[in-house]
């Protein structure tokens, strides 16, 4: 599988740099594939261009799987990417926009992308320019006050080219109660969907989907660690690193 | 100041496409025309400055010029993090304008005072900082400002100096020469300023721009004493010269909101001489710095 190539890369720069959340990486893997390969109209020749499509990881810290598919799509090389949180390299546990072609905002700090992106896509609407807007927030972010906000704002301003996946893997049971999350959402004035967050096909329409007037939330329900039986739903990879032993058995699962 | 806000801005709305007026559902009546006649550019967000913050940052990635406009506490101390992370450290650009700090809303209390804003915003790197004294002065550090694409701070105050000083952005003015002693004189304390020192024998420096600081003058007195008369929290001035000079040799004293939570109400009036920021407080202070 061509996702799978990926995830390859992603372990082992995590264990060259000895850094990286590969659990959120995973997580939310299939759609950053989704979105760049099928959905979103942004490349390395129109990234300077105004009215191309925006996206901005909110959850900053799955910066790993971001920086990969940048460098999939051309953004980055593969020696930036296995750069990867070295003192000179481009690439940080979360990016920069001031460093990074292809990263809009400079995330990390949790239920600050959402708002951000409400402002490009106002921005869009200002301008008349159609073109779509991307954010992806993680379960535990929604905790934050400021996504709450945003949603307010983004329904209040009917903006029908704002797409907010929630990444629900699930991260923040231990903490706040956040079902049904669907209800609250919809309570809120979004378009609501409920997908499976690693199926492709379900991503992909639940992206096209279009819904005049409304702002789109998709929660996507998705697994942390995905594609790998040891770290899937295990907090204990959160932000640990494969040794090679484990690196070695992880790509043997991935082959 | 309030009046002159509303014009300054209402002619950039309607002269620069670019400009995006947010207001904190304050002034709203004001620019009542300004919303009636750009409904995409002049909005009452409402009151969630945070979001606001980031929405602004959003806006400045897309090349338009963000202006929010609410009341100190909330528009700083609320939104500080998005100020810091979703501009500065973004490095994108945006107009922050402020009313009712120090202690404008000397009725409403503590809630509503904002003597740290000065303070705590001049630990972002990179950001600019301006307290005007005259609605003149605002006027044309705005309008000279506004599109530079740095994250930019207006602090608005009800107290305006009887007549507009020739400022410019960055640059300190040197109003008259004495030889006593070195007074710098934030923004809207000049008046009270100059009527307190009128008749001793002091140079009088003029600031509004607090961040960058302009050292450019401290060589001319390497050995005078140096006393900061400013309108919230002392010490953003000390702090800056240190910062840009690596030393802080020489004799300084600040003059300046004391580090304390105002429990008392009544008038703006009513707490300048409960805190010492009164003509008659303000030149003992001095006299006694001269007499040392």
């Amino acid at each position: 599988m061509e996702i799978n190539r990926i995830k390859r890369k992603i372990l082992q720069v995590a264990h060259t740099a000895g850094e990286g959340h590969l659990g959120s990486s995973f997580s939310i893997l299939d759609i950053l594939y989704v979105l760049y390969n099928k959905v979103m109209n942004i490349t390395p020749e129109n990234i300077g261009s105004d009215d191309r499509d925006y996206m901005i990881l909110s959850k900053g810290h799955a910066s790993l799987a971001h920086s990969a598919i940048l460098e999939d799509q051309g953004f980055i090389d593969n020696k930036q990417l296995y750069s990867y949180c070295s003192h000179e390299s481009i690439l940080g546990g979360h990016l920069s926009r001031c460093k990074v072609p292809g990263v809009e905002a400079s995330t990390g700090s949790l239920g600050h992308g959402i708002s951000m992106a409400i402002g490009i896509a106002l921005a869009s609407k200002i301008k008349n320019i159609e073109n779509k807007v991307f954010v992806i927030v993680g379960d535990g972010e929604i905790n934050e006050g400021t996504f709450w906000e945003a949603m307010l704002l983004g329904a209040h301003h009917n903006l029908d080219n704002l797409w907010c996946v929630v990444d629900y893997n699930r991260s923040n049971d231990r903490a706040l109660k956040l079902d049904p999350l669907d209800e609250k959402l919809k309570g809120m004035g979004w378009d609501v969907a409920s997908i499976n967050g690693h199926s492709h096909k379900e991503i992909f329409d639940a992206l096209c989907k279009d819904s005049m007037q409304k702002p789109k939330a998709i929660i996507a329900n998705t697994i942390k660690g995905y594609g790998i039986k040891e770290m899937e739903n295990n907090p204990a990879w959160h932000h640990r690193m494969p040794n090679a032993e484990e690196l070695a058995s992880m790509l043997e699962e991935l082959s | 100041m309030r009046s002159q806000l509303v014009k300054t801005v209402s002619k950039i709305i309607d002269e620069d496409q670019r400009a995006v007026l947010m207001l904190g559902d304050i002034g709203v009546f004001a620019f009542r025309e300004t919303i009636k006649e750009h409904p995409l550019r002049a909005f009452n967000i409402g009151i969630l400055e945070q979001s606001t913050i980031s929405l602004a940052s959003g806006l400045s990635m897309r090349d338009l010029i963000p202006i929010v406009h609410t009341i100190a506490p909330f528009l700083v101390e609320r939104a500080f993090e998005q100020i810091k992370v979703d501009l500065c450290y973004q490095e994108l650009g945006a107009n922050l304008i402020s009313v009712g700090g120090s202690y404008d809303y000397a009725g409403l209390g503590p809630t509503h005072h904002c003597p740290g804003d000065v303070g705590l915003l001049n630990q972002i790197p990179s950001i600019e900082i301006i307290v005007p004294g005259h609605p003149e002065e605002f006027d044309k550090l705005f309008r000279s400002n506004y599109e530079n694409e740095r994250t930019t701070y207006f602090r608005l105050s009800s107290d305006s100096n009887s007549t507009p000083q020739d400022v410019v952005f960055g640059k300190n003015s040197i109003l008259r020469e004495g030889k006593d002693l070195v007074v710098i004189v934030v923004g809207p304390l000049l008046q009270v300023a100059i009527d307190a020192l009128e008749d001793l024998d002091v140079t009088i420096i003029y600031c509004t721009t607090i961040k960058p600081f302009d050292t450019s003058f401290l060589a001319q007195y390497p050995d005078k004493k140096v006393v900061i008369i400013e309108p919230y929290y002392s010490g953003p001035i000390l702090t800056n010269i240190l910062r840009q000079t690596e030393s802080l040799v020489g004799d300084y004293t600040s003059i300046g909101v004391p580090n304390n939570f105002i429990n008392k109400y009544g008038s703006k009036e009513d707490i300048d001489h409960l805190i010492g920021l009164d003509r008659e407080t303000i030149r003992q202070k001095v006299v006694t710095k001269i007499n040392e």
